[in-house]
Protein backbone atom coordinates (compact mmCIF):
# COMPACT_ATOMS: atom_id res chain seq x y z
CA UNK A 1 0.00 0.00 0.00
CA UNK A 2 1.14 3.74 -1.09
CA UNK A 3 1.85 6.34 1.84
CA UNK A 4 -1.20 8.28 0.36
CA UNK A 5 -3.29 5.61 0.61
CA UNK A 6 -2.12 4.76 4.18
CA UNK A 7 -2.78 7.78 5.38
CA UNK A 8 -6.40 7.90 3.54
CA UNK A 9 -6.95 5.02 5.97
CA UNK A 10 -5.17 5.63 9.17
CA UNK A 11 -5.73 9.88 9.48
CA UNK A 12 -9.21 8.82 10.98
CA UNK A 13 -8.59 7.16 14.29
CA UNK A 14 -6.81 10.05 15.85
CA UNK A 15 -5.80 13.01 13.76
CA UNK A 16 -9.77 13.36 11.99
CA UNK A 17 -11.29 11.18 14.12
CA UNK A 18 -15.15 11.22 12.90
CA UNK A 19 -16.46 11.17 16.54
CA UNK A 20 -14.02 13.48 18.51
CA UNK A 21 -13.38 15.98 15.77
CA UNK A 22 -15.80 16.30 13.21
CA UNK A 23 -18.89 15.67 15.29
CA UNK A 24 -20.47 12.74 13.59
CA UNK A 25 -22.68 9.71 14.46
CA UNK A 26 -23.03 11.06 18.16
CA UNK A 27 -26.55 9.65 18.60
CA UNK A 28 -25.59 5.57 18.27
CA UNK A 29 -22.32 6.26 19.85
CA UNK A 30 -23.80 7.01 22.73
CA UNK A 31 -26.73 4.94 22.65
CA UNK A 32 -25.06 1.45 22.17
CA UNK A 33 -22.21 1.28 24.13
CA UNK A 34 -23.56 0.10 27.63
CA UNK A 35 -22.34 -3.15 26.61
CA UNK A 36 -19.29 -3.75 24.57
CA UNK A 37 -20.60 -6.69 22.57
CA UNK A 38 -23.88 -4.52 21.12
CA UNK A 39 -21.64 -2.23 20.41
CA UNK A 40 -18.87 -4.67 18.74
CA UNK A 41 -21.57 -5.33 16.58
CA UNK A 42 -22.67 -1.47 16.25
CA UNK A 43 -19.04 -1.29 14.92
CA UNK A 44 -19.09 -4.02 12.33
CA UNK A 45 -22.53 -2.65 10.70
CA UNK A 46 -21.39 0.78 10.48
CA UNK A 47 -17.86 -0.29 9.06
CA UNK A 48 -19.27 -2.10 6.37
CA UNK A 49 -22.43 0.01 5.66
CA UNK A 50 -19.48 2.70 5.33
CA UNK A 51 -17.18 0.95 3.21
CA UNK A 52 -19.89 0.09 1.42
CA UNK A 53 -22.26 3.36 0.60
CA UNK A 54 -18.99 5.18 0.13
CA UNK A 55 -17.51 2.47 -2.29
CA UNK A 56 -21.03 2.53 -4.40
CA UNK A 57 -21.52 6.20 -4.31
CA UNK A 58 -17.93 7.34 -6.02
CA UNK A 59 -18.48 4.40 -8.59
CA UNK A 60 -21.79 6.41 -9.38
CA UNK A 61 -20.74 9.88 -8.72
CA UNK A 62 -20.57 10.72 -12.22
CA UNK A 63 -23.78 9.81 -12.73
CA UNK A 64 -25.42 11.63 -9.90
CA UNK A 65 -27.16 14.68 -11.19
CA UNK A 66 -26.43 17.11 -8.41
CA UNK A 67 -29.50 18.32 -7.00
CA UNK A 68 -30.70 15.17 -6.53
CA UNK A 69 -28.00 13.72 -5.04
CA UNK A 70 -29.17 13.88 -1.62
CA UNK A 71 -32.08 11.59 -2.38
CA UNK A 72 -29.86 9.31 -4.41
CA UNK A 73 -27.10 8.74 -1.54
CA UNK A 74 -29.84 8.03 0.97
CA UNK A 75 -31.74 5.55 -1.05
CA UNK A 76 -28.51 3.58 -2.01
CA UNK A 77 -27.56 4.01 2.07
CA UNK A 78 -31.38 2.96 3.05
CA UNK A 79 -30.68 -0.04 1.15
CA UNK A 80 -27.48 -1.06 2.50
CA UNK A 81 -28.95 -0.89 6.12
CA UNK A 82 -32.10 -3.23 5.12
CA UNK A 83 -29.60 -5.87 3.82
CA UNK A 84 -27.31 -5.07 7.25
CA UNK A 85 -30.19 -5.22 9.64
CA UNK A 86 -31.76 -8.58 7.29
CA UNK A 87 -28.57 -9.81 8.14
CA UNK A 88 -28.44 -9.37 11.64
CA UNK A 89 -31.66 -10.34 12.34
CA UNK A 90 -31.37 -13.51 10.50
CA UNK A 91 -28.07 -15.04 11.96
CA UNK A 92 -27.66 -12.79 15.65
CA UNK A 93 -31.40 -12.29 16.48
CA UNK A 94 -30.88 -11.47 20.30
CA UNK A 95 -28.48 -8.70 19.96
CA UNK A 96 -30.38 -7.44 16.89
CA UNK A 97 -33.10 -7.04 19.46
CA UNK A 98 -30.88 -5.03 21.63
CA UNK A 99 -29.70 -2.53 19.04
CA UNK A 100 -33.25 -2.35 18.62
CA UNK A 101 -33.73 1.35 16.22
CA UNK A 102 -30.28 1.94 16.07
CA UNK A 103 -29.39 -0.21 13.19
CA UNK A 104 -32.00 1.81 11.59
CA UNK A 105 -30.45 4.76 12.38
CA UNK A 106 -27.77 4.19 10.76
CA UNK A 107 -29.59 5.65 7.65
CA UNK A 108 -29.36 9.14 9.28
CA UNK A 109 -26.26 8.48 11.03
CA UNK A 110 -24.10 11.61 10.09
CA UNK A 111 -20.78 9.55 9.50
CA UNK A 112 -22.46 8.14 6.27
CA UNK A 113 -23.91 10.90 4.74
CA UNK A 114 -21.36 13.59 5.66
CA UNK A 115 -18.33 10.80 4.37
CA UNK A 116 -20.28 10.23 1.13
CA UNK A 117 -20.77 14.03 0.65
CA UNK A 118 -17.30 14.85 1.52
CA UNK A 119 -15.08 12.16 0.23
CA UNK A 120 -16.80 9.55 -2.44
CA UNK A 121 -18.13 12.30 -4.53
CA UNK A 122 -15.12 13.46 -5.38
CA UNK A 123 -12.67 10.85 -5.09
CA UNK A 124 -12.37 7.17 -6.83
CA UNK A 125 -13.30 3.97 -5.39
CA UNK A 126 -10.46 2.65 -4.04
CA UNK A 127 -9.72 5.69 -1.99
CA UNK A 128 -13.73 6.29 -0.95
CA UNK A 129 -13.85 2.65 0.04
CA UNK A 130 -10.31 3.16 2.64
CA UNK A 131 -11.67 6.16 3.95
CA UNK A 132 -15.12 4.16 4.72
CA UNK A 133 -13.22 2.26 6.31
CA UNK A 134 -10.71 4.19 8.07
CA UNK A 135 -13.79 6.62 9.40
CA UNK A 136 -15.52 3.53 10.45
CA UNK A 137 -12.77 2.49 12.71
CA UNK A 138 -12.19 5.89 13.80
CA UNK A 139 -15.75 5.64 14.78
CA UNK A 140 -15.09 2.19 16.33
CA UNK A 141 -12.34 3.20 18.29
CA UNK A 142 -14.39 5.85 20.87
CA UNK A 143 -17.52 3.19 20.56
CA UNK A 144 -15.13 0.55 21.73
CA UNK A 145 -13.12 2.62 24.36
CA UNK A 146 -16.82 4.14 25.73
CA UNK A 147 -18.35 0.63 26.13
CA UNK A 148 -14.74 -1.20 27.45
CA UNK A 149 -15.39 1.78 30.31
CA UNK A 150 -18.79 1.89 30.66
CA UNK A 151 -19.35 -2.36 30.92
CA UNK A 152 -16.52 -2.84 33.33
CA UNK A 153 -17.20 0.19 35.89
CA UNK A 154 -21.19 -0.71 35.83
CA UNK A 155 -21.39 -4.04 35.55
CA UNK A 156 -17.35 -5.45 36.47
CA UNK A 157 -17.14 -7.78 33.32
CA UNK A 158 -15.60 -7.44 29.85
CA UNK A 159 -18.02 -9.08 27.02
CA UNK A 160 -19.96 -10.66 29.49
CA UNK A 161 -17.36 -12.33 31.74
CA UNK A 162 -16.49 -11.02 35.24
CA UNK A 163 -13.65 -8.78 35.79
CA UNK A 164 -14.22 -7.17 38.99
CA UNK A 165 -16.92 -9.26 41.26
CA UNK A 166 -19.25 -7.37 42.35
CA UNK A 167 -20.07 -6.99 46.31
CA UNK A 168 -23.89 -7.78 45.83
CA UNK A 169 -22.32 -11.61 44.44
CA UNK A 170 -19.68 -11.82 47.04
CA UNK A 171 -16.46 -9.83 45.60
CA UNK A 172 -15.28 -6.60 46.40
CA UNK A 173 -16.21 -4.43 43.69
CA UNK A 174 -18.98 -1.81 44.42
CA UNK A 175 -20.35 -0.76 40.74
CA UNK A 176 -21.12 2.71 39.75
CA UNK A 177 -24.52 2.77 38.16
CA UNK A 178 -24.24 6.26 36.87
CA UNK A 179 -22.11 4.61 33.66
CA UNK A 180 -24.85 2.13 33.02
CA UNK A 181 -27.05 5.28 32.43
CA UNK A 182 -27.61 7.66 29.73
CA UNK A 183 -25.57 10.62 32.01
CA UNK A 184 -22.49 8.03 32.10
CA UNK A 185 -22.24 7.97 28.12
CA UNK A 186 -22.11 11.99 27.74
CA UNK A 187 -19.14 11.81 30.31
CA UNK A 188 -17.10 9.20 29.07
CA UNK A 189 -16.76 10.90 25.37
CA UNK A 190 -16.47 14.34 26.98
CA UNK A 191 -13.38 13.00 28.86
CA UNK A 192 -12.37 11.53 25.48
CA UNK A 193 -12.46 14.44 23.56
CA UNK A 194 -10.47 16.32 26.55
CA UNK A 195 -7.78 13.76 26.45
CA UNK A 196 -7.24 13.28 22.97
CA UNK A 197 -7.26 17.19 22.63
CA UNK A 198 -4.62 17.69 25.38
CA UNK A 199 -2.78 15.36 23.18
CA UNK A 200 -3.31 16.89 20.15
CA UNK A 201 -3.24 20.31 21.11
CA UNK A 202 -4.24 21.51 17.14
CA UNK A 203 -7.69 20.34 17.42
CA UNK A 204 -8.77 22.60 20.18
CA UNK A 205 -11.94 24.97 19.21
CA UNK A 206 -11.25 28.59 18.95
CA UNK A 207 -12.53 30.92 21.46
CA UNK A 208 -16.23 32.02 20.67
CA UNK B 1 -57.78 10.68 28.00
CA UNK B 2 -55.22 9.69 30.59
CA UNK B 3 -53.36 7.49 29.14
CA UNK B 4 -52.90 9.82 25.89
CA UNK B 5 -51.09 12.60 28.92
CA UNK B 6 -49.50 9.73 30.46
CA UNK B 7 -47.86 8.72 26.94
CA UNK B 8 -47.20 12.87 26.75
CA UNK B 9 -45.49 13.15 29.82
CA UNK B 10 -43.66 10.17 29.56
CA UNK B 11 -42.20 11.12 25.82
CA UNK B 12 -41.55 14.74 27.32
CA UNK B 13 -39.75 14.31 29.75
CA UNK B 14 -38.87 10.25 31.27
CA UNK B 15 -38.08 9.31 27.64
CA UNK B 16 -36.92 12.48 26.39
CA UNK B 17 -35.43 11.67 22.87
CA UNK B 18 -32.36 13.70 23.41
CA UNK B 19 -31.23 12.88 26.66
CA UNK B 20 -32.58 9.36 27.58
CA UNK B 21 -32.13 8.05 23.68
CA UNK B 22 -29.34 10.50 22.21
CA UNK B 23 -31.48 10.65 19.53
CA UNK B 24 -30.96 14.08 17.29
CA UNK B 25 -27.00 14.59 19.38
CA UNK B 26 -25.60 15.78 15.68
CA UNK B 27 -27.53 19.10 15.55
CA UNK B 28 -28.24 18.77 19.60
CA UNK B 29 -24.64 19.58 19.79
CA UNK B 30 -23.87 21.72 17.05
CA UNK B 31 -27.06 24.36 16.71
CA UNK B 32 -26.76 24.92 20.54
CA UNK B 33 -24.78 28.17 20.98
CA UNK B 34 -27.37 30.44 20.18
CA UNK B 35 -30.75 30.15 21.96
CA UNK B 36 -32.10 32.04 18.94
CA UNK B 37 -31.16 28.94 16.83
CA UNK B 38 -31.78 26.57 18.97
CA UNK B 39 -35.55 28.01 19.62
CA UNK B 40 -35.89 28.16 15.72
CA UNK B 41 -35.05 24.20 15.60
CA UNK B 42 -36.39 22.76 18.52
CA UNK B 43 -39.86 24.60 17.09
CA UNK B 44 -39.12 22.80 13.32
CA UNK B 45 -38.84 19.59 15.03
CA UNK B 46 -41.84 20.00 17.04
CA UNK B 47 -43.92 20.27 13.76
CA UNK B 48 -41.83 18.31 11.75
CA UNK B 49 -42.23 15.35 13.88
CA UNK B 50 -45.98 15.69 14.82
CA UNK B 51 -46.42 15.16 11.19
CA UNK B 52 -44.73 12.54 10.54
CA UNK B 53 -44.78 10.64 12.95
CA UNK B 54 -48.33 9.63 12.62
CA UNK B 55 -48.00 9.34 8.57
CA UNK B 56 -45.48 6.77 9.38
CA UNK B 57 -47.80 5.06 11.44
CA UNK B 58 -50.31 4.83 8.67
CA UNK B 59 -48.12 3.89 6.17
CA UNK B 60 -46.80 1.09 8.35
CA UNK B 61 -50.16 -0.25 9.20
CA UNK B 62 -52.03 0.36 6.57
CA UNK B 63 -49.24 -1.07 3.98
CA UNK B 64 -46.05 -2.47 5.58
CA UNK B 65 -47.12 -4.85 8.23
CA UNK B 66 -47.72 -8.31 7.98
CA UNK B 67 -51.06 -8.66 6.50
CA UNK B 68 -51.84 -4.85 6.08
CA UNK B 69 -52.57 -5.37 2.51
CA UNK B 70 -55.51 -7.51 2.90
CA UNK B 71 -57.95 -4.45 3.01
CA UNK B 72 -57.03 -3.82 -1.23
CA UNK B 73 -58.10 -7.57 -1.81
CA UNK B 74 -57.65 -10.78 0.03
CA UNK B 75 -54.79 -11.96 -1.95
CA UNK B 76 -52.57 -9.40 -0.89
CA UNK B 77 -53.29 -10.54 3.22
CA UNK B 78 -50.08 -12.87 3.06
CA UNK B 79 -47.97 -10.22 2.20
CA UNK B 80 -45.41 -8.90 4.62
CA UNK B 81 -43.50 -5.49 3.99
CA UNK B 82 -41.85 -4.42 7.08
CA UNK B 83 -38.67 -4.99 5.25
CA UNK B 84 -39.37 -1.84 3.06
CA UNK B 85 -40.02 -0.10 6.38
CA UNK B 86 -36.72 2.30 6.63
CA UNK B 87 -36.50 3.11 2.86
CA UNK B 88 -40.17 4.35 3.34
CA UNK B 89 -39.98 6.17 6.71
CA UNK B 90 -36.74 7.93 5.77
CA UNK B 91 -38.72 8.74 1.75
CA UNK B 92 -41.75 10.04 3.97
CA UNK B 93 -39.73 12.57 5.87
CA UNK B 94 -37.85 13.81 3.14
CA UNK B 95 -41.26 14.59 1.42
CA UNK B 96 -43.23 16.11 4.22
CA UNK B 97 -40.24 18.15 5.19
CA UNK B 98 -40.44 19.28 1.79
CA UNK B 99 -43.95 19.99 1.52
CA UNK B 100 -43.68 21.68 4.88
CA UNK B 101 -41.15 23.80 3.80
CA UNK B 102 -42.79 25.19 0.63
CA UNK B 103 -46.16 25.54 2.47
CA UNK B 104 -44.27 27.65 5.01
CA UNK B 105 -42.59 29.52 2.47
CA UNK B 106 -46.42 30.12 0.69
CA UNK B 107 -48.48 30.88 3.30
CA UNK B 108 -46.18 31.88 6.92
CA UNK B 109 -43.09 33.59 5.16
CA UNK B 110 -42.24 34.96 8.73
CA UNK B 111 -41.72 31.74 10.07
CA UNK B 112 -39.73 30.26 7.42
CA UNK B 113 -37.34 32.77 7.07
CA UNK B 114 -37.12 32.28 11.14
CA UNK B 115 -36.22 28.46 10.44
CA UNK B 116 -34.10 28.99 7.21
CA UNK B 117 -31.31 26.85 7.11
CA UNK B 118 -32.47 24.36 9.87
CA UNK B 119 -36.07 23.31 7.73
CA UNK B 120 -33.91 21.37 5.29
CA UNK B 121 -31.50 19.41 7.90
CA UNK B 122 -34.14 18.32 10.05
CA UNK B 123 -34.35 15.54 6.53
CA UNK B 124 -31.64 13.62 8.39
CA UNK B 125 -31.78 14.71 11.79
CA UNK B 126 -32.23 11.07 13.81
CA UNK B 127 -34.32 12.19 16.37
CA UNK B 128 -36.98 12.36 13.40
CA UNK B 129 -36.32 8.90 12.11
CA UNK B 130 -36.09 7.75 15.65
CA UNK B 131 -39.53 8.98 16.65
CA UNK B 132 -40.80 7.18 13.49
CA UNK B 133 -39.05 3.86 14.42
CA UNK B 134 -39.47 3.45 18.19
CA UNK B 135 -43.45 4.25 17.55
CA UNK B 136 -42.85 1.10 15.18
CA UNK B 137 -41.46 -0.86 17.73
CA UNK B 138 -43.96 0.01 20.02
CA UNK B 139 -46.79 -0.51 17.72
CA UNK B 140 -48.43 2.51 19.01
CA UNK B 141 -51.88 3.51 17.37
CA UNK B 142 -53.06 6.14 15.51
CA UNK B 143 -53.97 8.25 18.53
CA UNK B 144 -50.98 7.55 20.33
CA UNK B 145 -48.55 7.97 17.55
CA UNK B 146 -50.32 11.53 17.29
CA UNK B 147 -49.18 12.17 21.26
CA UNK B 148 -45.88 10.66 20.85
CA UNK B 149 -44.66 12.36 17.97
CA UNK B 150 -45.81 15.97 19.34
CA UNK B 151 -44.44 14.79 22.84
CA UNK B 152 -41.41 13.86 21.91
CA UNK B 153 -40.97 16.48 19.22
CA UNK B 154 -41.35 19.41 22.75
CA UNK B 155 -39.04 17.44 24.50
CA UNK B 156 -36.46 17.44 22.47
CA UNK B 157 -37.36 21.14 21.51
CA UNK B 158 -37.00 21.64 25.79
CA UNK B 159 -33.61 19.81 26.02
CA UNK B 160 -31.97 21.94 23.21
CA UNK B 161 -33.13 25.31 24.26
CA UNK B 162 -32.32 24.65 27.89
CA UNK B 163 -28.60 23.48 26.79
CA UNK B 164 -28.30 26.52 24.47
CA UNK B 165 -29.27 28.53 27.91
CA UNK B 166 -26.23 27.08 29.84
CA UNK B 167 -23.94 27.36 27.00
CA UNK B 168 -24.76 31.19 26.65
CA UNK B 169 -24.15 31.44 30.08
CA UNK B 170 -20.69 29.31 29.85
CA UNK B 171 -19.07 32.11 27.82
CA UNK B 172 -17.47 33.77 30.76
CA UNK B 173 -16.17 30.58 32.64
CA UNK B 174 -12.99 29.65 32.49
CA UNK B 175 -12.74 26.01 31.22
CA UNK B 176 -9.49 24.01 30.54
CA UNK B 177 -8.28 24.92 27.10
CA UNK B 178 -8.87 21.23 25.63
CA UNK B 179 -11.91 20.98 27.21
CA UNK B 180 -13.78 24.10 25.29
CA UNK B 181 -16.19 23.84 22.88
CA UNK B 182 -17.71 20.16 22.29
CA UNK B 183 -16.09 18.54 25.48
CA UNK B 184 -17.70 20.68 27.74
CA UNK B 185 -21.22 20.50 25.92
CA UNK B 186 -20.77 16.85 26.38
CA UNK B 187 -20.39 17.19 29.88
CA UNK B 188 -23.42 19.65 30.62
CA UNK B 189 -25.35 17.50 28.56
CA UNK B 190 -24.02 14.98 30.84
CA UNK B 191 -25.28 16.63 33.55
CA UNK B 192 -28.58 17.71 32.21
CA UNK B 193 -29.19 13.48 31.51
CA UNK B 194 -28.96 13.23 35.76
CA UNK B 195 -31.60 15.98 35.93
CA UNK B 196 -34.09 14.34 33.57
CA UNK B 197 -33.06 11.24 35.36
CA UNK B 198 -35.55 13.03 38.26
CA UNK B 199 -38.51 12.26 36.03
CA UNK B 200 -37.85 8.59 36.03
CA UNK B 201 -40.80 6.59 37.36
CA UNK B 202 -43.46 9.64 36.94
CA UNK B 203 -46.89 7.62 36.29
CA UNK B 204 -50.66 9.64 36.27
Amino acid sequence: MNPASTKTLLDPLFESNPIALQVLGICSALAVTSKMETALVMCAAVISVLALSNLSISILRNLIPSNVRIIVQLTIIASLVIMTDQVLKAYIYEISKQLSVFVGLIITNCIIMGRAEAYAMQNGPLDSLLDGIGNGLGYSVVLMATAFLRELLAQGTVFGAVVLPKVHSGGWYNPNGLLGVSAGAFFIIGLFIWALRSWKTDQVEAEG
Amino acid sequence: MEQYLNLAIKAIFVENLALAFFLGMCSFLACSKKINTALGLGAAVIFVQTVTVPMNNLIYNRLLADGALAWLSPGLADYDLSFLGFLCYIGTIAAMVQIVEMTLDRYVPALYAALGVFLPLIAVNCAILGGSLLMVERTYTFGESVVFGLGSGVGWALAIVALASIRERLQYSNIPLALRGLGMTFVLSGLMAIGFMAFGGIQL
